[in-house]
């Protein structure tokens, strides 16, 4: 405990200091960045995913199985495949898209079944008028079932995005200079384990829960039937 | 030529066959009224015409040009030329009442965006709706959300309306404000297929009333001739049950 409280001055310097801001950055931006293509792209597999028809099937197959597979494989492994499949390819590429191109990976196969949930909470009947109105399959989602199925998806996508922050840490595994790796180095370094990492947890826990409070706000919001809250516009104009 | 004619139309669900070869045919500017039983298969009927439940047999010509369902194309021509009105409405809940009539005739039909509106604030003010065009469906009445509903499929200008049992949903202080609606379209001269269990207004409006009983036309004839005086026995059993009181 002494030691601790002797080292406090210390560790708390702006070197120090900065370079836990720092990689506490690299962790949000890395997080913030894969989760962001991730959920584009996860839209992009639903989308074939739903494709009709017989040639479609190959597509729809490949679709399933991804999310399928990588939903069962612990991210620290697709973190590894990713970084010896990047290496035969492509040898300069550096740690951080690596790390990014994992996030990715991994959130696809996560969030495309929270998108998939949410279109189909949307009732058929509403992409039976449209059809019947000759709307294409694409103009449906975009102009018909997504608006009605974001309150659906937004949920649990932030949900997930802001659990992931935590689970980024362990790109530190291959060497990303995100925020426990820079926690280990200064552990090596001599500082206290329980000073180091309490500091860590804490960043962790501002770096998630601000975002967890927006995903809150969004949900609410989102709940409230469209009818209504452009009412309470017309009041407040 | 007529101007819709359908004949041996048949339709499954799965290994039921709920529509087991349906004929019947019309000429532009009729009403024609489908009648019977619930399951008989009626929502089938206008299903297959726009293309939302498969065919499985027979066909269905307009103007003589058949409609091939297993072609895109031809299911679009299809769509271009019949519009359907469900009995729960079915308006796009994330629009406003402006948008939901404009979308199809702007985004499908390429029509100028001035026009189509002004098109739908005709329509919505014939529905007598003229004071909605902003709010979203969720805010309106049943009723109302109907007659929304319609003119979104007269927007579309339909050589052929499909109505499926349009007042059901509805309070019955709400029913007589879409049979008015329907009834002035009626005397406009509209083509129209009317699902409906209300005989009063379909031996008011219809040209011609036809009964299904389990997914086939048992009978068909002028409403006076069908309501007072059928010829089939499953005819005036039906009948008989419902015009009684
Ligand atoms: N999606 C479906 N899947 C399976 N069977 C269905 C489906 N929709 C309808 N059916 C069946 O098809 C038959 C005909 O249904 P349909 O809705 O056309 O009847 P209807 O005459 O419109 O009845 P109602 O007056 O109750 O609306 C019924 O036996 C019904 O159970
Ligand atoms: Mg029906």
């Amino acid at each position: 405990m002494e030691r601790i409280l002797e080292q406090i001055p210390r560790f708390f310097t702006t070197d120090n200091m900065a370079l836990l801001l720092q990689s506490a950055g690299l962790t949000l931006a890395m997080t913030l960045t894969g989760c962001l293509i991730g959920f584009g792209l996860a839209f992009v597999l639903v989308y074939l995913r739903q494709m009709p028809g017989l040639w479609a099937l190959p597509l729809r197959v490949v679709c399933i199985t991804y999310v399928e597979v990588f939903r069962r494989i612990p991210f620290i492994v697709v973190i590894y495949l990713v970084l010896f499949f990047i290496q035969t390819v492509a040898s300069d590429a550096s740690l951080f898209t690596i790390a990014v191109i994992s996030i990715c990976i991994y959130a696809i196969a996560y969030t495309a079944d929270i998108i998939r949930g949410g279109l189909e909470s949307v009732p058929v009947t509403q992409t039976e008028a449209a059809r019947a109105m000759n709307f294409g399959r694409l103009r449906t989602l975009v102009t018909v079932t997504l608006p009605q199925a974001w309150p659906v998806i937004l949920p649990p996508a932030i949900a997930f995005a802001v659990s992931f922050i935590k689970d980024t840490a362990l790109v530190s595994q291959i060497g990303v200079f995100e925020l426990t790796f820079r926690g280990k180095e200064l552990n090596n370094q001599g500082y206290s384990g329980i000073l180091v990492f309490g500091t860590i947890a804490m960043c962790y826990f501002l770096m998630s829960f601000p975002l967890s409070m927006l995903g809150q706000y969004l949900e609410k919001r989102l709940a409230t039937p469209r009818g209504e809250r452009s009412a309470r516009k017309i009041r407040r104009a | 030529m007529p101007h819709l004619a359908v004949n041996d139309l048949r339709a499954k669900y799965g290994a039921l066959e709920v529509l087991k070869g349906v004929s019947f045919s019309m000429e532009k500017g009729q009403v024609v009224a489908l009648v019977g039983p619930s399951g008989s298969g009626k929502s089938t009927v206008l299903r297959t015409l726009v293309g939302l439940t498969p065919v499985s047999g027979g066909s269905v010509t307009i103007h003589g040009d058949e409609i091939r369902y297993s072609n895109a194309a031809s299911v679009r021509r299809a769509r271009d030329q019949m519009a359907i009105v469900f009995q729960q409405y079915n308006l796009f809940q994330n629009m406003r009442i402006i948008d939901n009539v404009t979308v199809a005739p702007t985004k499908i039909k390429k029509r100028p965006k001035a026009e189509a509106r002004a098109d739908a604030e005709r329509l919505l003010a014939m529905v007598g709706l003229a004071d909605k065009l902003n709010a979203f469906p969720d805010q309106l009445s049943g009723g109302q959300q109907q007659r929304v509903a319609i003119a979104r499929a007269l927007a579309l200008h339909p050589e052929i309306l499909l109505l499926d049992e349009v007042t059901s949903a509805l309070d019955p202080e709400l029913v007589n404000e879409v049979l008015d609606t329907i009834r002035r379209l009626a005397t406009e001269g509209m083509t129209m297929i009317l699902v409906s269990h209300e005989m009063a207004f379909v031996r008011e409006v219809a040209d011609k009333v036809i009964f299904m009983d389990s997914g086939a036309v048992v009978e068909e004839g002028l409403p006076e001739q069908l309501f007072d005086a059928p010829k089939t026995d499953r005819a005036r059993e039906f009948f008989g049950k419902i015009l009684r009181h």
